[in-house]
């Protein structure tokens, strides 16, 4: 195993790929000499050139969408939008065009894109540069979601959705950026519809994803302590979801948290618990399940209000010790 | 030797248009379910521009893509078929009118967005110049798209990126029922290629011969890496859809293209050629069979099943 941050893990994957295969390619905005509004792109350009590491003008739609002719015409793109929220403004790209044309043209084709975008808080960048829009995309059939939540999901996850023949939408959850983890010394991937067991519990079972699941660790070590035996579930593919985990996962403890950083109604955890509910898994329930989310708001500037309106490891404690009474 | 290939050409539009009034028939008997756009009146315009390519290169279409597929190369049956729904469609009964799709002939599609394709085609001709292929990508859309932001986005990348692409706007002079003045103040659509710093020509979309040549150099061109913006200059016969029967045009303005429609005009140039008025008719009698017969062809074809089917493709992990 070698040391890394989040972002040294999600470069290392786009620097092996890019040494690995010569139809891969990076575009994007100030993803050059720049390195990336985030600097995980920083030295590619340098080691690649100027026709691997593609410097764009802000244009989305040409962007995800020359990505998209790309994919359907030899290529493997790996594009960068440069905040989630942006995705709305290419949206029709994603999800008019990368997400149908397999189905479409009948499995004339494949469409092998990757589109890496920086989700979530981070940096108090207030309501438009802050959002979890994931659950938005999510929904849609023929997008692959899929959300690291350390260096070691990000580098094998990424690994992962560039070897994959579909369009995948690579969320960063930009507060994890400086996390150290440690990766593998070789080249490895995960399963895209696989979620990961990241701690075995035996009194409630936690499914989140994401920046959330280290809230998770931390509320686990902390509730340890007290007694409290409790297991994350980290789903790291978020479409596909892997809902036989899931549904086992509930099962064993009967008691279920379900903690994401988006907001709350209409997201990833509502599937979630609607899973746990359409099965059998519904019947070993002791207590109703629990959501630990984002309030239904716009994110906003104040670092106070900031925080009262996202989710974090007390809140989660809260209602881990509310789920156990 | 001019005479010959002048008669295929000839041939040509008129596949696309007896094609295109073959569909206008089902779709009204309701035959056919679904919308569709139709490109009567455009044949000049598509035939003018394919004819000049090869079968490496590319093409992206927009929703009135009928005539674009047929003449990239797609099997007329399939494409039946997959109007009327069909599992031996081209796109197995997943895509309908608006979104056929070809990739054996090169041909990336219809599109049921306006301007949608558009980035898609740059995309391709991208690809091209990072696989250092000489092939050159084709995207066509109507005039109603140079007005998305896709268009914009599109054509600044393609310029400052030199790819091998030519953008052919189709100005059939109506946005689904809006009248291009009311969308644009000027008059010349390709006076914004200057914009991008790319070349622009309008060319009378309803001679044949023009577009032609107009088409030959621009993808000259395009295979030196610079992008171009041709505008034909055109109108559609029919209305947007199956919805639209055109009904609000003024019928001054639709009589005056009637006179300039481009099969007649082609005939003109032909006869001058010394082709007499039988072989004209004869050609004319043996495509409207061959339509004919491919459309029994698809009629025979049973419905598809599974539409779970081809949401993914198979992974390479």
């Amino acid at each position: 195993m070698r040391k890394t941050t989040f972002r040294g893990a999600i470069r290392a994957a786009l620097d092996f790929t890019l040494s690995e295969d010569k139809k891969a390619f990076l575009i994007g905005e100030d993803i050059g000499a720049y390195g990336g509004a985030f600097k995980v792109t920083e030295g590619l350009y340098e080691k690649y050139g100027s026709e691997r590491v593609i410097d764009t003008p802000v244009s989305e739609n040409a962007i995800v969408g020359g990505a998209v002719g790309a994919a359907v015409s030899g290529m493997r793109p790996i594009a960068e939008i440069m905040f989630s929220d942006f995705l709305t403004v290419c949206a029709d790209q994603l999800i008019n065009q990368a997400a149908k044309l397999s189905y479409m043209s009948g499995g004339q084709t494949s469409v092998p894109l990757v589109v890496r975008a920086p989700s979530g808080t981070g940096g108090n960048a207030a309501s438009q540069q802050s959002q979890s829009l994931e659950g938005l995309f999510a929904g849609v059939a023929g997008l692959k979601v899929v959300m690291p939540s350390d260096a070691y999901t990000a580098y094998g996850l990424l690994r992962a959705a560039v070897k994959d023949d579909n369009p995948v939408l690579f969320l960063e959850p930009k507060s994890l950026y400086g996390d150290e983890g440690e990766i593998e010394d070789g080249d490895y991937t995960l399963a895209i519809d696989k979620a990961r067991v990241a701690i075995a519990g035996s009194d409630v079972s936690v499914i989140t994803y994401g920046a959330m699941t280290k809230c998770a660790f931390r509320a686990a070590r902390t509730l340890k302590n007290r007694g409290i035996s409790v297991g994350v579930l980290d789903l790291v593919s978020l479409s596909p979801l892997d809902r036989g985990a899931i549904i086992d996962f509930a099962k064993k403890t009967g008691r279920v948290v379900i903690a994401h950083e988006a907001n709350k109604s209409f997201g990833i955890g509502a599937e979630v618990a609607a899973t746990i509910c359409e099965s059998e898994a519904l019947c070993s329930l002791k207590k109703p399940i629990l959501r630990v989310c984002g309030l239904d708001t716009p994110i906003p500037f104040a670092r106070e209000l900031e925080a009262e309106s996202r989710p974090n490891e007390e809140k989660l404690i809260s209602a881990i010790e509310e789920i156990m009474k | 030797m001019e005479k010959t290939s002048h008669l295929l050409l000839y041939r040509k539009m008129q596949l696309v248009r007896q094609f295109e009034e073959t569909v206008a028939e089902i779709s009204k008997s309701g035959e056919m379910y679904g919308t569709t756009h139709l490109a009567t009146g455009q044949e000049a315009a598509e035939v003018g521009v394919i004819s000049v390519l090869s079968d490496s290169d590319f093409v992206v279409s927009n929703h009135r893509g009928h005539g674009h597929l047929l003449l990239k190369g797609a099997c007329m049956i399939t494409l039946f078929a997959e109007l009327l729904g069909r599992e031996g469609g081209i796109c197995k009964g997943r895509g309908g009118s608006m979104h056929l799709l070809d990739f054996a002939h090169n041909n990336v599609g219809e599109n049921g967005v306006v301007g949608g394709g558009i980035p898609i085609a740059t995309g391709v001709a991208l690809s091209q110049k990072l696989q250092k292929t000489n092939a050159v990508t084709v995207c066509f859309f109507g005039d109603g798209a140079t007005n998305s932001g896709a268009f914009h986005e599109a054509l600044n990348f393609a310029a400052v990126q030199k790819l091998p692409i030519v953008f052919v706007c189709e100005n059939n002079q109506y946005g689904m029922s809006t009248p291009i003045a009311q969308s644009v103040k000027i008059q010349n659509l390709a006076a914004r290629a200057l914009a991008y710093g790319i070349c622009g020509e309008r060319v009378d979309g309803n001679d044949l011969l023009a577009v032609k040549k107009s088409a030959e150099f621009a993808v000259r061109g395009a295979q030196n890496g610079e992008p171009s913006l041709l505008v034909l200059e055109t109108y559609r016969s029919h209305g947007h859809s199956r919805s639209d029967d055109g009904s609000l045009r003024d019928q001054a303005e639709v009589a005056k293209w009637g006179k300039r429609d481009p099969i007649r005009r082609f005939e003109n140039v032909l006869m001058r050629e010394g082709v007499s008025e039988e072989e004209i008719k004869a050609v004319e009698v043996e495509v409207k069979a061959e339509v004919e017969a491919a459309l029994n062809a698809a009629r025979a074809q049973s419905a598809p099943r599974g539409a779970e089917k081809y949401v993914f493709s198979e992974g390479r992990v």
